[in-house]
């Protein structure tokens, strides 16, 4: 399946998933409480740079991962033209996709095995409440896995469903779509099991 | 052990493949995301402890790059966009769908609506209103107004979990663990 991350390569990418996570962290608790409009230009700006050092192609790739928000910004154009304070909208928009875009950032230049790892370090002291970062490995390999597979499963009984009928799918066929979550389960169990168990 | 974790995972999946899947008509002619329902399910079906960690594990994925939301959005962005509160809930609010599943101990269908309409609507927008609020600058009372249009497709949404883990438990009595 594919990740998110951007296959074109930059110097970010290159930088520690630790630092990078620490960085977001430190940089969204900055952003998230601005309310003046000229520090979140600022920090548009900045982060606006940040994607242009990555080379153009990468900012476009950027800016159309920040497309899906348009009804988002639809409903604030709409409420702040109605109540009459437009710029406050602006600011609050600006503010919500600088810190959206710094976030993307962050996920479209580190590669999912580097962010793994940084969770694997960061859960071992969970192995004392009885989570061993094995475990966690497993359960995140096995829903990598099988969303494909359940996802081609929902194709063929959507398939089956218009061979049978002039309606478009409905939410039956979620019942045997769940079913075959639940036999599936089992039956990987029963594999995990029979070499050795986790 | 190995079943639970296999169950979790493979739940987390289907709340992935929900969000996916593009075209079930969940009230005729209105294609809604069913990402929700697959939380709701979560409870209802696995019970609260796994559906929770089904729900956590999905939401920790996504956090992680998987394009496992509805539209196949994912990233550390989602977390910083108007739905955060939202996503922070679903683990809670399959919680409480599942608890009260498990709680009410007579027919499956109806507790499992009850719980899906406690959890998946009256927490979950415990936490998503105010994340909207913070997000988008508004009061609490102003994003109440943004998140009243998604209400009806929701109380939908509970009923067909409702309907749907009926519908499991009477195929395969004995397979929904909200009841074991």
């Amino acid at each position: 399946m594919l990740t998110l991350t951007s296959p074109i390569e930059t110097w970010l990418h290159r930088v520690p998933a630790g630092v990078k996570l620490a960085g977001l962290a430190l940089a969204t608790l900055v952003i998230v409480p601005m309310t003046n409009l000229y520090w979140i230009a600022v920090a548009a700006g900045l982060v606006t740079a940040l994607y242009l050092t990555q080379g153009a192609a990468f900012a476009r790739t950027g800016a159309r991962r920040l497309w899906p928000l348009w009804p988002v910004l639809a409903v604030l154009a709409v409420w702040h033209v109605v109540t009459g304070d437009l710029m406050a909208g602006v600011g609050i928009a600006l503010r919500m996709l600088t810190a959206i875009a710094l976030a993307n950032l962050v996920t479209m230049t580190t590669r999912l095995d580097d962010l793994i790892a940084v969770v694997e370090r960061a859960a071992r002291p969970l192995a004392r409440i009885g989570l061993s970062p094995r475990t966690l490995a497993v359960a995140i390999a096995l829903v990598i896995r099988f969303t494909p597979v359940l996802l081609l499963r929902a194709g063929q009984l959507m398939e089956a469903w218009r061979a049978r009928s002039p309606r478009r799918p409905g939410w039956q066929v979620v019942v045997p779509l769940t079913l075959t979550a639940l036999d599936d389960a089992e039956r990987v169990a029963e594999a995990l099991r029979a070499r050795g168990g986790l | 052990m190995e079943r639970n974790v296999t169950l979790i995972a493979l739940f987390a999946a289907l709340i992935a493949v929900l969000g996916l899947v593009p075209k079930i008509d969940l009230v005729s002619g209105v294609p809604i995301t069913a990402q929700s329902l697959g939380v709701m399910l979560c409870g209802t079906v696995l019970g609260a402890r796994r559906g929770a960690l089904a729900v956590l594990l999905f939401v920790f994925l996504v956090a992680l790059g998987l394009p496992l939301l509805a539209g196949g959005r994912g990233g550390l962005g989602v977390f910083a966009g108007p739905s955060v509160g939202y996503i922070i809930g679903f683990p809670f609010a399959a919680f409480v769908a599942g608890w009260v599943t498990e709680q009410w101990r007579s027919g499956v269908g109806l507790p499992a609506f009850a719980g899906a309409i406690l959890g998946g609507i009256v927490v979950l927008y415990a936490f998503g209103i105010p994340g909207m609020a913070l997000v988008l600058g508004k009061s609490l009372p102003e994003a109440m107004l943004l998140a009243a249009p998604f209400l009806a497709g929701d109380i939908i949404k509970a009923g067909l979990a409702g309907l749907i883990t009926s519908g499991i438990a009477k195929v395969r009595p004995g397979v929904v663990l909200s009841r074991g």
